[in-house]
Protein backbone atom coordinates (compact mmCIF):
# COMPACT_ATOMS: atom_id res chain seq x y z
CA UNK A 1 0.00 0.00 0.00
CA UNK A 2 2.80 2.39 0.94
CA UNK A 3 4.74 2.00 -2.29
CA UNK A 4 1.71 2.35 -4.59
CA UNK A 5 0.48 5.23 -2.42
CA UNK A 6 3.74 7.17 -2.80
CA UNK A 7 3.62 6.66 -6.58
CA UNK A 8 0.08 8.03 -6.67
CA UNK A 9 1.13 10.99 -4.49
CA UNK A 10 3.83 11.79 -7.08
CA UNK A 11 1.24 11.55 -9.85
CA UNK A 12 -1.02 14.02 -8.00
CA UNK A 13 1.76 16.62 -8.08
CA UNK A 14 2.17 16.24 -11.87
CA UNK A 15 -1.61 16.24 -12.46
CA UNK A 16 -2.03 19.35 -10.32
CA UNK A 17 0.82 21.13 -12.10
CA UNK A 18 -0.64 20.48 -15.57
CA UNK A 19 -4.17 21.43 -14.54
CA UNK A 20 -2.96 24.62 -12.86
CA UNK A 21 -2.09 25.88 -16.38
CA UNK A 22 -5.80 26.63 -16.75
CA UNK A 23 -5.33 29.70 -14.55
CA UNK A 24 -3.07 31.21 -17.22
CA UNK A 25 -6.37 32.33 -18.74
CA UNK A 26 -6.89 34.60 -15.69
CA UNK A 27 -3.57 36.43 -16.13
CA UNK A 28 -3.34 36.46 -19.94
CA UNK A 29 -6.66 37.64 -21.43
CA UNK A 30 -5.79 36.26 -24.89
CA UNK A 31 -4.89 32.79 -23.55
CA UNK A 32 -8.44 31.28 -23.55
CA UNK A 33 -7.04 27.97 -22.31
CA UNK A 34 -4.17 27.77 -24.82
CA UNK A 35 -1.49 27.03 -22.22
CA UNK A 36 -3.68 24.38 -20.59
CA UNK A 37 -4.51 22.73 -23.92
CA UNK A 38 -0.87 22.71 -24.98
CA UNK A 39 0.21 21.21 -21.66
CA UNK A 40 -2.51 18.53 -21.90
CA UNK A 41 -1.53 17.82 -25.51
CA UNK A 42 2.14 17.56 -24.52
CA UNK A 43 1.25 14.97 -21.87
CA UNK A 44 -0.98 13.03 -24.27
CA UNK A 45 1.41 12.98 -27.21
CA UNK A 46 4.64 11.85 -25.55
CA UNK A 47 5.34 8.13 -25.89
CA UNK A 48 7.16 7.96 -22.53
CA UNK A 49 4.22 9.53 -20.72
CA UNK A 50 1.78 7.13 -22.41
CA UNK A 51 3.91 4.24 -21.12
CA UNK A 52 3.92 5.77 -17.62
CA UNK A 53 0.13 6.12 -17.96
CA UNK A 54 -0.15 2.35 -18.25
CA UNK A 55 1.96 2.05 -15.09
CA UNK A 56 -0.25 4.63 -13.41
CA UNK A 57 -3.42 2.63 -14.07
CA UNK A 58 -1.65 -0.50 -12.91
CA UNK A 59 -0.68 1.23 -9.63
CA UNK A 60 -4.17 2.67 -9.17
CA UNK A 61 -5.76 -0.77 -9.54
CA UNK A 62 -3.08 -2.38 -7.37
CA UNK A 63 -3.73 0.23 -4.68
CA UNK A 64 -7.50 -0.36 -4.88
CA UNK A 65 -7.20 -4.15 -4.82
CA UNK A 66 -4.65 -4.09 -1.98
CA UNK A 67 -6.87 -1.68 -0.05
CA UNK A 68 -9.98 -3.85 -0.32
CA UNK A 69 -8.03 -7.05 0.42
CA UNK A 70 -6.51 -5.41 3.51
CA UNK A 71 -9.90 -4.15 4.71
CA UNK A 72 -11.56 -7.57 4.30
CA UNK A 73 -8.56 -9.36 5.85
CA UNK A 74 -8.47 -7.08 8.89
CA UNK A 75 -12.24 -7.18 9.44
CA UNK A 76 -12.11 -10.97 9.50
CA UNK A 77 -9.73 -10.94 12.48
CA UNK A 78 -12.36 -10.04 15.08
CA UNK A 79 -15.37 -12.33 14.74
CA UNK A 80 -16.99 -11.08 17.97
CA UNK A 81 -17.02 -7.31 18.41
CA UNK A 82 -17.13 -5.18 21.55
CA UNK A 83 -20.31 -4.02 23.23
CA UNK A 84 -18.63 -0.68 23.97
CA UNK A 85 -16.57 0.51 21.01
CA UNK A 86 -12.98 1.68 21.50
CA UNK A 87 -13.84 4.78 19.49
CA UNK A 88 -11.40 7.57 18.75
CA UNK A 89 -8.90 7.13 21.58
CA UNK A 90 -5.47 7.77 20.07
CA UNK A 91 -6.56 7.59 16.45
CA UNK A 92 -8.21 9.99 14.02
CA UNK A 93 -11.51 9.04 12.35
CA UNK A 94 -9.99 9.31 8.90
CA UNK A 95 -7.16 6.90 9.79
CA UNK A 96 -9.84 4.34 10.70
CA UNK A 97 -11.91 5.09 7.57
CA UNK A 98 -9.36 4.69 4.77
CA UNK A 99 -11.48 2.01 3.07
CA UNK A 100 -14.55 4.25 3.02
CA UNK A 101 -12.58 7.32 1.90
CA UNK A 102 -10.86 5.24 -0.78
CA UNK A 103 -14.25 4.03 -2.05
CA UNK A 104 -15.53 7.61 -2.27
CA UNK A 105 -12.39 8.58 -4.20
CA UNK A 106 -12.90 5.60 -6.53
CA UNK A 107 -16.50 6.65 -7.25
CA UNK A 108 -15.27 10.18 -7.91
CA UNK A 109 -12.51 8.83 -10.16
CA UNK A 110 -15.00 6.85 -12.28
CA UNK A 111 -17.04 10.02 -12.87
CA UNK A 112 -13.83 11.99 -13.52
CA UNK A 113 -12.69 9.43 -16.11
CA UNK A 114 -16.11 9.51 -17.79
CA UNK A 115 -15.93 13.32 -17.95
CA UNK A 116 -12.40 13.72 -19.30
CA UNK A 117 -10.27 10.63 -19.87
CA UNK A 118 -12.77 8.56 -21.90
CA UNK A 119 -13.67 11.44 -24.29
CA UNK A 120 -10.01 12.34 -24.69
CA UNK A 121 -8.91 8.80 -25.50
CA UNK A 122 -11.93 7.15 -27.10
CA UNK A 123 -15.13 9.09 -27.81
CA UNK A 124 -13.50 12.29 -29.07
CA UNK A 125 -13.23 15.92 -28.02
CA UNK A 126 -13.77 19.10 -30.06
CA UNK A 127 -10.45 20.22 -31.57
CA UNK A 128 -8.64 23.54 -31.55
CA UNK A 129 -5.68 24.71 -33.65
CA UNK A 130 -2.62 26.58 -32.34
CA UNK A 131 0.14 27.56 -34.84
CA UNK A 132 -1.07 24.93 -37.29
CA UNK A 133 -1.15 22.11 -34.71
CA UNK A 134 -4.53 20.53 -33.99
CA UNK A 135 -5.25 19.31 -30.50
CA UNK A 136 -8.13 18.47 -28.12
CA UNK A 137 -9.82 21.51 -26.62
CA UNK A 138 -9.82 20.11 -23.09
CA UNK A 139 -10.25 23.61 -21.73
CA UNK A 140 -13.61 23.96 -23.50
CA UNK A 141 -14.62 20.52 -22.23
CA UNK A 142 -13.81 21.63 -18.67
CA UNK A 143 -15.84 24.82 -19.13
CA UNK A 144 -18.86 22.83 -20.35
CA UNK A 145 -18.55 20.16 -17.65
CA UNK A 146 -18.19 22.62 -14.80
CA UNK A 147 -21.24 24.68 -15.74
CA UNK A 148 -23.38 22.21 -13.79
CA UNK A 149 -23.54 22.89 -10.07
CA UNK A 150 -23.98 19.23 -9.08
CA UNK A 151 -20.76 18.33 -10.90
CA UNK A 152 -18.86 21.09 -9.08
CA UNK A 153 -20.24 19.92 -5.72
CA UNK A 154 -19.31 16.32 -6.58
CA UNK A 155 -15.75 17.32 -7.46
CA UNK A 156 -15.37 19.35 -4.25
CA UNK A 157 -16.62 16.37 -2.20
CA UNK A 158 -14.17 14.14 -4.08
CA UNK A 159 -11.35 16.54 -3.19
CA UNK A 160 -12.38 16.58 0.50
CA UNK A 161 -12.29 12.74 0.53
CA UNK A 162 -8.87 12.87 -1.11
CA UNK A 163 -7.65 15.36 1.51
CA UNK A 164 -8.62 13.15 4.45
CA UNK A 165 -7.28 10.04 2.67
CA UNK A 166 -3.94 11.80 2.21
CA UNK A 167 -3.89 13.17 5.78
CA UNK A 168 -3.37 9.62 7.01
CA UNK A 169 -2.02 7.94 3.89
CA UNK A 170 0.93 10.26 3.29
CA UNK A 171 2.65 9.72 6.65
CA UNK A 172 1.49 6.10 6.96
CA UNK A 173 3.11 5.22 3.62
CA UNK A 174 6.52 6.31 4.86
CA UNK A 175 6.08 4.43 8.16
CA UNK A 176 5.21 1.30 6.16
CA UNK A 177 8.46 1.72 4.26
CA UNK A 178 10.35 1.87 7.54
CA UNK A 179 11.03 5.57 8.20
CA UNK A 180 11.40 5.61 11.98
CA UNK A 181 13.80 8.49 12.53
CA UNK A 182 11.99 10.91 14.87
CA UNK A 183 13.13 14.03 12.98
CA UNK A 184 11.99 12.67 9.61
CA UNK A 185 8.74 11.38 11.06
CA UNK A 186 7.89 14.86 12.37
CA UNK A 187 8.93 16.41 9.05
CA UNK A 188 6.92 13.90 7.00
CA UNK A 189 3.93 14.31 9.27
CA UNK A 190 3.97 18.11 8.74
CA UNK A 191 4.57 17.68 5.02
CA UNK A 192 1.72 15.16 4.83
CA UNK A 193 -0.79 17.46 6.51
CA UNK A 194 0.36 20.36 4.30
CA UNK A 195 0.07 18.20 1.17
CA UNK A 196 -3.36 16.90 2.18
CA UNK A 197 -4.66 20.47 2.50
CA UNK A 198 -2.91 22.24 -0.42
CA UNK A 199 -3.31 19.64 -3.18
CA UNK A 200 -7.05 18.93 -2.72
CA UNK A 201 -7.65 22.68 -2.26
CA UNK A 202 -5.95 23.49 -5.59
CA UNK A 203 -7.88 20.69 -7.32
CA UNK A 204 -11.18 21.87 -5.78
CA UNK A 205 -10.56 25.44 -6.93
CA UNK A 206 -10.49 24.29 -10.58
CA UNK A 207 -14.21 23.46 -10.96
CA UNK A 208 -15.12 26.28 -8.58
CA UNK A 209 -13.25 28.92 -10.60
CA UNK A 210 -14.73 27.58 -13.84
CA UNK A 211 -18.28 27.61 -12.43
CA UNK A 212 -17.94 31.11 -11.02
CA UNK A 213 -16.53 32.38 -14.31
CA UNK A 214 -13.14 33.42 -12.92
CA UNK A 215 -11.52 31.51 -15.79
CA UNK A 216 -12.78 32.23 -19.31
CA UNK B 1 -7.34 11.99 48.56
CA UNK B 2 -10.63 11.62 50.38
CA UNK B 3 -11.85 8.07 50.92
CA UNK B 4 -15.42 7.14 49.99
CA UNK B 5 -17.55 4.04 49.49
CA UNK B 6 -19.64 3.41 46.43
CA UNK B 7 -22.22 1.13 44.87
CA UNK B 8 -21.67 0.12 41.27
CA UNK B 9 -23.62 -1.55 38.48
CA UNK B 10 -21.47 -4.05 36.62
CA UNK B 11 -22.16 -5.63 33.25
CA UNK B 12 -19.72 -8.51 33.02
CA UNK B 13 -19.14 -10.88 30.10
CA UNK B 14 -19.78 -14.50 31.10
CA UNK B 15 -18.75 -17.38 28.87
CA UNK B 16 -18.22 -20.99 29.88
CA UNK B 17 -15.62 -21.86 27.25
CA UNK B 18 -14.38 -20.92 23.78
CA UNK B 19 -17.29 -22.71 22.10
CA UNK B 20 -19.95 -21.08 24.27
CA UNK B 21 -21.77 -18.05 22.85
CA UNK B 22 -21.45 -15.94 26.00
CA UNK B 23 -23.64 -13.19 27.44
CA UNK B 24 -23.55 -10.14 29.70
CA UNK B 25 -24.65 -10.58 33.30
CA UNK B 26 -25.59 -7.62 35.52
CA UNK B 27 -24.25 -7.36 39.08
CA UNK B 28 -24.76 -4.72 41.71
CA UNK B 29 -21.85 -4.37 44.11
CA UNK B 30 -22.09 -2.32 47.31
CA UNK B 31 -19.60 -1.00 49.82
CA UNK B 32 -16.72 -0.68 47.35
CA UNK B 33 -13.90 1.42 48.77
CA UNK B 34 -12.32 4.11 46.59
CA UNK B 35 -8.96 2.75 47.77
CA UNK B 36 -9.53 -0.72 46.33
CA UNK B 37 -8.00 -1.75 43.05
CA UNK B 38 -10.31 -2.79 40.23
CA UNK B 39 -9.29 -6.43 40.68
CA UNK B 40 -9.98 -6.23 44.43
CA UNK B 41 -13.48 -5.07 43.56
CA UNK B 42 -13.80 -8.26 41.47
CA UNK B 43 -12.42 -10.27 44.43
CA UNK B 44 -15.21 -8.83 46.60
CA UNK B 45 -17.81 -9.75 43.99
CA UNK B 46 -16.38 -13.25 43.56
CA UNK B 47 -16.39 -13.85 47.34
CA UNK B 48 -20.06 -13.00 47.33
CA UNK B 49 -20.79 -15.24 44.33
CA UNK B 50 -18.99 -18.16 46.01
CA UNK B 51 -20.95 -17.58 49.24
CA UNK B 52 -24.16 -17.59 47.21
CA UNK B 53 -23.11 -20.88 45.60
CA UNK B 54 -22.67 -19.31 42.17
CA UNK B 55 -19.82 -19.60 39.69
CA UNK B 56 -17.19 -16.87 40.33
CA UNK B 57 -16.03 -14.71 37.41
CA UNK B 58 -12.81 -16.00 35.86
CA UNK B 59 -10.21 -13.31 35.14
CA UNK B 60 -6.45 -13.29 34.62
CA UNK B 61 -4.10 -11.73 37.18
CA UNK B 62 -0.75 -12.43 38.75
CA UNK B 63 1.65 -9.81 40.12
CA UNK B 64 -0.93 -7.04 40.70
CA UNK B 65 2.00 -4.61 40.40
CA UNK B 66 1.54 -3.68 36.74
CA UNK B 67 4.54 -5.61 35.46
CA UNK B 68 3.48 -9.15 34.58
CA UNK B 69 1.01 -8.42 31.79
CA UNK B 70 -1.55 -10.97 32.94
CA UNK B 71 -4.53 -8.75 33.72
CA UNK B 72 -6.63 -8.14 30.66
CA UNK B 73 -10.01 -6.48 30.99
CA UNK B 74 -11.66 -4.24 28.43
CA UNK B 75 -13.44 -1.69 30.60
CA UNK B 76 -16.04 0.73 29.23
CA UNK B 77 -14.49 0.61 25.77
CA UNK B 78 -10.81 0.71 26.70
CA UNK B 79 -8.28 -2.01 27.50
CA UNK B 80 -7.09 -1.67 31.12
CA UNK B 81 -9.69 1.00 31.91
CA UNK B 82 -9.75 4.79 31.78
CA UNK B 83 -6.32 5.71 33.12
CA UNK B 84 -3.41 6.30 30.75
CA UNK B 85 -0.26 4.14 30.92
CA UNK B 86 -1.91 1.81 33.39
CA UNK B 87 -2.85 -1.84 33.86
CA UNK B 88 -6.15 -3.05 35.32
CA UNK B 89 -4.47 -4.18 38.52
CA UNK B 90 -3.18 -0.65 39.06
CA UNK B 91 -6.55 0.92 38.28
CA UNK B 92 -8.14 2.10 41.50
CA UNK B 93 -11.78 2.55 42.27
CA UNK B 94 -11.31 6.29 42.84
CA UNK B 95 -11.57 6.43 39.04
CA UNK B 96 -15.32 5.85 39.54
CA UNK B 97 -18.13 7.43 41.49
CA UNK B 98 -21.15 6.08 43.30
CA UNK B 99 -23.81 4.72 40.94
CA UNK B 100 -21.54 4.30 37.91
CA UNK B 101 -22.22 1.53 35.40
CA UNK B 102 -19.13 -0.35 34.23
CA UNK B 103 -19.09 -2.72 31.24
CA UNK B 104 -16.32 -5.33 31.43
CA UNK B 105 -15.43 -7.45 28.40
CA UNK B 106 -12.55 -9.78 27.51
CA UNK B 107 -9.97 -8.89 24.81
CA UNK B 108 -11.70 -9.44 21.47
CA UNK B 109 -9.59 -10.97 18.67
CA UNK B 110 -9.74 -14.28 16.83
CA UNK B 111 -6.11 -14.88 17.84
CA UNK B 112 -7.12 -14.50 21.52
CA UNK B 113 -9.97 -17.01 22.00
CA UNK B 114 -11.91 -16.72 25.23
CA UNK B 115 -11.02 -19.47 27.70
CA UNK B 116 -13.63 -18.52 30.26
CA UNK B 117 -15.45 -15.26 31.13
CA UNK B 118 -12.77 -12.54 31.01
CA UNK B 119 -9.80 -14.86 30.46
CA UNK B 120 -8.38 -15.15 26.95
CA UNK B 121 -5.73 -17.45 25.54
CA UNK B 122 -2.69 -15.29 24.73
CA UNK B 123 -0.32 -18.18 24.00
CA UNK B 124 -0.08 -16.82 20.41
CA UNK B 125 2.28 -14.19 21.89
CA UNK B 126 4.42 -16.94 23.43
CA UNK B 127 4.70 -18.69 20.07
CA UNK B 128 5.70 -15.43 18.36
CA UNK B 129 8.49 -14.96 20.91
CA UNK B 130 9.53 -18.61 20.53
CA UNK B 131 9.85 -18.03 16.78
CA UNK B 132 12.74 -15.62 17.23
CA UNK B 133 12.54 -13.37 20.30
CA UNK B 134 15.76 -14.67 21.83
CA UNK B 135 19.54 -14.34 21.54
CA UNK B 136 22.20 -17.04 21.50
CA UNK B 137 24.73 -16.72 24.32
CA UNK B 138 27.47 -18.95 25.67
CA UNK B 139 26.68 -20.45 29.03
CA UNK B 140 29.04 -19.93 31.94
CA UNK B 141 29.73 -16.96 34.16
CA UNK B 142 27.84 -13.74 33.55
CA UNK B 143 29.76 -11.40 31.25
CA UNK B 144 31.05 -8.15 32.75
CA UNK B 145 28.48 -5.42 32.10
CA UNK B 146 31.07 -3.02 30.71
CA UNK B 147 32.73 -5.47 28.32
CA UNK B 148 30.45 -4.49 25.45
CA UNK B 149 29.95 -0.72 25.17
CA UNK B 150 26.49 0.30 23.95
CA UNK B 151 25.48 3.84 22.93
CA UNK B 152 23.28 5.47 25.55
CA UNK B 153 20.58 6.42 22.99
CA UNK B 154 20.35 2.86 21.72
CA UNK B 155 20.36 1.38 25.21
CA UNK B 156 17.53 3.74 26.21
CA UNK B 157 15.47 2.95 23.07
CA UNK B 158 16.03 -0.77 23.58
CA UNK B 159 14.99 -0.51 27.23
CA UNK B 160 11.87 1.46 26.29
CA UNK B 161 10.89 -1.31 23.83
CA UNK B 162 11.75 -4.02 26.39
CA UNK B 163 9.16 -2.45 28.73
CA UNK B 164 6.46 -4.33 26.77
CA UNK B 165 4.77 -6.76 29.17
CA UNK B 166 2.93 -8.66 26.41
CA UNK B 167 -0.51 -8.01 27.86
CA UNK B 168 -2.20 -7.79 24.44
CA UNK B 169 -3.94 -4.44 25.02
CA UNK B 170 -2.55 -3.28 21.65
CA UNK B 171 -4.38 -6.12 19.89
CA UNK B 172 -7.55 -5.46 21.90
CA UNK B 173 -7.57 -1.76 21.00
CA UNK B 174 -6.60 -2.12 17.34
CA UNK B 175 -9.52 -2.10 14.89
CA UNK B 176 -7.56 -4.66 12.86
CA UNK B 177 -6.63 -6.88 15.85
CA UNK B 178 -3.02 -6.37 14.83
CA UNK B 179 -0.14 -7.48 17.06
CA UNK B 180 2.38 -5.19 15.38
CA UNK B 181 3.07 -3.01 18.43
CA UNK B 182 3.88 -6.08 20.54
CA UNK B 183 6.00 -7.64 17.81
CA UNK B 184 7.78 -4.38 17.02
CA UNK B 185 8.71 -3.96 20.69
CA UNK B 186 10.17 -7.47 20.82
CA UNK B 187 12.09 -7.02 17.56
CA UNK B 188 13.33 -3.46 18.30
CA UNK B 189 14.44 -4.41 21.81
CA UNK B 190 16.94 -6.94 20.41
CA UNK B 191 17.73 -5.27 17.06
CA UNK B 192 19.10 -2.22 18.88
CA UNK B 193 21.63 -4.22 20.89
CA UNK B 194 24.84 -5.93 19.71
CA UNK B 195 23.67 -9.10 21.48
CA UNK B 196 20.74 -9.27 19.07
CA UNK B 197 22.89 -8.95 15.94
CA UNK B 198 23.63 -12.66 15.14
CA UNK B 199 19.95 -13.63 14.64
CA UNK B 200 18.77 -10.18 13.54
CA UNK B 201 17.47 -11.03 10.05
CA UNK B 202 16.20 -14.51 10.85
CA UNK B 203 14.43 -13.19 13.93
CA UNK B 204 12.27 -10.59 12.23
CA UNK B 205 11.30 -12.81 9.28
CA UNK B 206 10.38 -15.75 11.56
CA UNK B 207 8.47 -13.64 14.07
CA UNK B 208 6.42 -11.86 11.37
CA UNK B 209 5.62 -15.23 9.74
CA UNK B 210 4.49 -16.60 13.10
CA UNK B 211 2.35 -13.50 13.77
CA UNK B 212 0.58 -13.96 10.43
CA UNK B 213 0.10 -17.66 11.16
CA UNK B 214 -1.54 -16.87 14.50
CA UNK B 215 -4.29 -14.90 12.75
CA UNK B 216 -3.61 -11.31 13.79
CA UNK B 217 -4.60 -8.49 11.44
CA UNK B 218 -2.33 -6.15 9.52
CA UNK B 219 -1.22 -2.74 10.82
CA UNK B 220 -2.66 0.43 9.27
CA UNK B 221 -0.79 2.87 11.55
CA UNK B 222 -3.90 4.33 13.24
CA UNK B 223 -2.14 4.76 16.60
CA UNK B 224 -4.88 3.25 18.82
CA UNK B 225 -2.39 0.69 20.17
CA UNK B 226 0.11 3.30 21.32
CA UNK B 227 -2.64 5.28 23.06
CA UNK B 228 -3.79 2.31 25.13
CA UNK B 229 -0.42 0.65 25.87
CA UNK B 230 0.16 0.51 29.63
CA UNK B 231 3.91 0.75 29.04
CA UNK B 232 3.83 3.56 26.44
CA UNK B 233 5.48 1.50 23.70
CA UNK B 234 6.04 3.93 20.84
CA UNK B 235 4.44 3.55 17.41
CA UNK B 236 7.84 4.36 15.87
CA UNK B 237 8.86 0.80 16.82
CA UNK B 238 6.43 -0.41 14.14
CA UNK B 239 8.22 1.70 11.50
CA UNK B 240 11.52 0.25 12.77
CA UNK B 241 10.06 -3.26 12.47
CA UNK B 242 8.99 -2.48 8.88
CA UNK B 243 12.54 -1.37 8.07
CA UNK B 244 14.03 -4.47 9.73
CA UNK B 245 11.60 -6.72 7.85
CA UNK B 246 12.19 -5.04 4.48
CA UNK B 247 15.97 -5.31 4.74
CA UNK B 248 15.86 -8.85 6.15
CA UNK B 249 13.44 -10.08 3.45
CA UNK B 250 15.65 -8.70 0.70
CA UNK B 251 19.02 -9.72 2.10
CA UNK B 252 18.55 -12.76 4.37
CA UNK B 253 20.39 -15.88 3.18
CA UNK B 254 17.20 -17.94 3.25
Amino acid sequence: MGLTGIFLITFLIVHMGINACMWAAVYFPDDHGEMFNKAANFMGSMVLIRIIEVGLFLFIFLHIIQGYMLTVYNRSKRAVGYAVDYGSKGSKWYSRSMGLLGTLILLFLIIHWLHFWIPSRFTGVEEVEYSGVKMHNMFALMQTTFQQLWVVILYVLGCISLGYHLAHGFQSAFKTLGVHNKRYQIMLSGLGYGFSIVVPFVFAMMPISMYLGWVK
Amino acid sequence: MEHYNMSLNLKVWRQNNSRDKGYFEDYKVDGISSEMSFLEMFDVLNERLITEGKEPIAFDHDCREGICGMCSMYINGKPHGPWKSNTVCQLHMRAYKDGDTIVVEPWRANAFPVIKDLMVDRSAFDRIVQAGGYISVNTGNAVDGNSMPIEKDKADASFAAAMCIGCGACVAACKNSSAMLFLSAKVAHLALLPQGEPERKKRVVSMVAQMDKEGFGACTNTGACEATCPKDISLSNIARLNQEYLIASLTADK
